[in-house]
This record gives C-alpha cells, structure tokens and sequence, in this order.
C-alpha cells in the first residue's frame, strides 16, 4: 500500500514535472541555441514538489533509489532540540511539582491508623503482571532516556568506550524486553479492562479532587478510584502507542516501511516515552512514599482495611458482602 | 587544510557505475552493501540525468548530530568520518542523513544492524593511517597516500569530482561557462548550504 502511494505520488511528480517541462521547452527552442538542461530534472524543482528526490538504480537495494532526503535535518532537529526540551521539562517538572506535593501534604496517613486486619487487594497473578510490566518498563525507561539523554549526561564522566559498550547492552535490553512488556500490557489491558469503564462514582471522585479537595474528604470509590482508571487507560494506551512504534523501528524497512514513516515512529517514540516516564514516576510516588499502607497491595497483596475503607470504601462494602463480613482470600472480580 | 567535497556533474554522468563498482573493490565492502550508487531520474525520459550519490561529507553533519554514541568526528579537512568501535547500530544516522549514506552488515536478530558503514572519502578511520585494523574497519587509505577518492579518480568522463571544494567548484564553473549549461551541483544546497553560482 506505502508502496503503491509512494509509486502515485512519483507518477504525479512526474506528470507535473512534464507539464513544467513542456512549457519550458518550446521556450527554449525559439532563443537559438540549444540548452539541454532546459528539458533537464532540475533539483530545486523536485525538491519543492516531492521533499524527496528519487529515481532508479541497478543495484539490488531499493532504498538507495532516494537519492536525496532533506526532511533527515527535519528530524535532528527533533533529536537535538525539541526532545531535549520536552524531555527534561516533562520528567524534571514531574519530580518538581511531586517534590513541592510531598512538602506540602507528606506521606498521607491511614486516618484510622491501621487496623491490624488485612483484605486481599491483589492475587498473584495480578501481582506477577503487574511487575512483569513494571521491572521491564524500568529497563526500558532508563535504556530508553539514556539513547536521547546518555549522550549528554553521562558520556562525559563514562568516557566514550565504557558508554559505548553500556549504550550497545542497553539497546539489546531494549530491544528484547519489549517482547515482555507487550505481554505485560496486554495481560493488564485484558485482565482489569472490566473494572476500568467509568463510572457516575469516578465523575464524583474527580470532583473531590480525589480527596485532595476540601477537608481531604475521601471519595468512595469502587475497587479503582477515577485517578486509578485514568491511570490504566492512559497505560493501555501509551503501552499501545510505544509497542507499535517501537515495533516499526525494531524491523526497519519491513513491510513498505520507508525512512520517513521510521522518523515519525522515532518522534512519536519519544514524546510519548518521556511522557509515559514522568507518568510512571508519579505512580511510584504514589504507590511508595506518597501513601501510607498502598505499596502492600503490590508487595504482600493484601492491604490493612482501614486502608481499604477510606480509599475504596464501595469496594470493601462489596467485599465484605461477598465475604460475610471477614476477609477474603479471594480477590474481586 | 582544503575543504574536501565531492560533485557530481549530472550533465557527465552515463550510468556506467565503475565508481560503484571501485569503491566495492578498493574497499572490501562487504555483499549487499554500497558506499557508493548511481541514482537515474526521469529514466528513459527526454531530460533524464544520473547522479552519482555517496556521504557528502557534509558541514554540521546531521549524522553525527544525532548520533547518541558520538561515533563521527571531522578531520582537517572537513570530512565526516566515524569510529566503529562506538558504534552500536542504532539506525538513527540513516534516518538523519539526507544522502542514505550510511549502511548496515544487518546482523542479528530483529532491529540489530552491526556497525555503520560508509564512504570514508578514501580516508579510512581512527586507526593508524594504513594500518591493517584500518583497511579491515574502513577500506584503504588513499588519502593519507597523496590520493583523491578512486570513485572520483577513475571516472571516466569526469562527472564525477573530488577534491578542494574551490578547486572543483572552479572547474565546475568553467565547463558550465563553456558549455553553456549546467544543471547545478547536486546535494550541494543540502550538505554545504551553498550553491556554485554560475
């Protein structure tokens, strides 16, 4: 199909190209002396038209046929200016504003202080996902950042051999654990997509501000609260998002793919990379310093429930519904 | 030091492909691989011209701008050339580079390339000038031996020029005022942000 565009647009260039050239020629001929560039491909010319010049070869690589592709300084420009910015102000800004938040509210507290009684919040299969998912988004992050950002940061204190050798193990890690962290997502998109649709609860727990509004007054919230459910969605979809296009750079050229369609897959790769970083770097903050009794749902899968009640308060009535008024060794499904 | 260049005539250029052809050999490099090619547009068309395209050996290289290894470094006279030690075949000088210079052995499994190779103007790489990790990495080393690129050299009818950017932009300009034509250096505008005016 890229093909058979590509092959359109050159039939058009073309087309037009004759239309230039058969205005220009009868021009020529009546000024005397021939000129046989007058009839000649002209490089501007092709340049304004197409963006890239091609033609034919006789060598067996069909690639080479591009003889020019200005539109690469287009994308270093990427590289070397907009994603340096984008990168540092979206990651930097996040450790920022979670910094100025941790000053401001601390590590928030079970307000009940803990009960000693726990209830089963994660079962572990949902657990193992949950870190499959996370310890290669981890690896992925930092060998990620460290192929638009090692550069600069660290090269310089690496030296260019000990950087080259961790840049080149960096990109193999990067480039096999993908295949994990697709599976990782795709587990988590099927395996919570059922308790993830919004709900009229979530509009209320928005508009508390999630318990950040006035007086902390915590929302009730089913077994993920509206910032939970954002959360996954935006997840499945940025997951989504880098799996493609990092699939697209994995296999270059394959299936039609041609150097311009690599360099967006590489802009996209990256905004939506260092976005998804500062994302994930909010969720740790959240899940460790950020919250009293939370990290437990992850680690042991079990959480204290006063936990539970002030933060998933519909949850635990459902549960203990479920369950006759004790803890259940079963999760929710 | 001179500013060294390459420009193809495209009013010269007959499609033979012997610079392809000498650059393969002189260097070595390896099956599938081209530093050098012959592009033809507008094929079998009135107006049709063959361009010989190569690394341009650009000024502020976009290649090496983007490279998160810093593999690229310019020599005295200004040619663009690269360390494969560092290298770690990512692909994104190829997607930087204007030309398509750079190549990859491809091998490995998925995205792993092997380690970028490309034309070298003759010069070879880091390694002691001649030396045999040299030819082995990079080809020979004319350069350092007094000589121009065999690409250029051999061209048959001279299409196809390496040299001191003046120098050949002289000559250039010469043919084109004898000639009383010339479709312009191509590459030019987009490797050196200049044009010969002529």
């Amino acid at each position: 199909m890229a093909k058979l565009v590509a092959h359109l647009r050159l039939i058009a260039g073309a087309v037009a190209l004759a239309f230039v050239v058969a205005l220009a020629v009868p021009a020529a001929a009546q000024q005397g002396p021939v000129n046989p560039t007058a009839a000649a491909v002209q490089e501007q010319q092709l340049l304004q038209k197409l963006q890239v010049i091609q033609g034919l070869g006789t060598i067996p690589d069909t690639k080479s046929y591009v003889l020019e592709h200005p539109a690469g300084r287009d994308w270093r420009m990427f590289r070397t200016v907009y994603l340096q910015w984008i990168g540092a102000i979206a990651i930097l800004g996040m450790l920022a504003l979670l910094i100025i938040f941790y000053m401001w509210r601390g590590t928030i507290k079970i307000e009940g202080g803990r009960s000693g009684r726990t209830i089963v919040r994660f079962n572990a299969f949902e657990r193992f996902v949950h870190w499959l998912t996370a310890s290669t988004f981890v690896v992925l992050g930092i060998t990620g950042l460290n192929i638009s950002f090692g550069r600069g940061l660290l090269l310089p204190w690496m030296g260019p051999s000990a950087f080259s050798t961790w840049s080149e193990w960096g990109k193999y890690a990067h480039n096999y654990l993908s295949f994990a962290f697709t599976i990782g997502v795709v587990l988590m998109f099927l395996m919570w997509i059922g308790q993830n649709f919004p709900t009229a609860a979530d509009v209320q727990w928005f508009k508390m501000g999630g318990g950040m509004g006035k007086g902390h007054q915590h929302p009730p919230a089913h077994r993920f609260n509206g910032g939970q459910k954002l959360l996954y969605w935006l997840i499945v979809l940025g997951g989504a998002a880098m799996i493609i296009s990092g699939y697209m750079l994995l296999f270059p050229f394959y299936g039609g793919l041609t150097v311009g369609n690599m360099e967006l897959a590489e802009i996209f790769h990256g905004v939506v990379g260092v976005l998804f970083v500062a994302l994930i770097i909010a969720h740790i903050y959240l899940g460790t310093l950020g919250m009293e009794g939370a990290f437990e749902a992850m680690g042991e899968g079990t959480v204290d429930l006063n936990w539970a009640k002030e933060h998933h308060s519909l949850w635990v009535e459902e549960e203990m519904q479920h369950g006759a008024g004790g803890a259940r060794t079963q999760p929710a499904e | 030091m001179a500013r060294m260049k390459f420009l193809c005539d495209a009013d010269r250029c007959i499609e033979c492909n012997a610079c392809v052809t000498a650059c393969k050999n002189e260097h070595e490099v390896p099956w599938g691989m081209n530093r050098r090619r012959v592009v033809t547009l507008n094929d079998g068309k009135p107006g049709e011209r063959s361009i010989s395209m190569a690394c341009m050996h650009c000024t502020d290289a976009p290649c090496a701008a983007v490279c998160p290894t810093n593999v690229f470094y310019t020599t005295a006279d200004s040619l663009v050339l690269h360390n494969k030690d560092l290298c770690i075949g990512c692909g994104y000088c190829f997607y930087a580079c204007p030309f398509g210079a750079p190549q990859y052995p491809k091998v490995g499994n998925f995205g792993t390339r092997g380690k970028m190779d490309k034309c070298t103007y003759c010069a070879g790489g880091p390694e002691a000038d001649g030396s045999k990790e040299e030819y082995e990495k990079y080809g020979a080393n004319r350069l350092a031996e007094g000589k121009l690129p065999l690409c250029a050299e051999m061209c048959s009818t001279k299409s196809l020029l390496a040299g001191d950017g003046d120098v050949i932009a002289q000559i250039y300009k010469e043919r084109v005022k004898t000639r009383g034509y010339g479709s312009g250096a191509w590459g030019w505008q987009t490797a050196y942000h200049e044009t010969i005016a002529t």
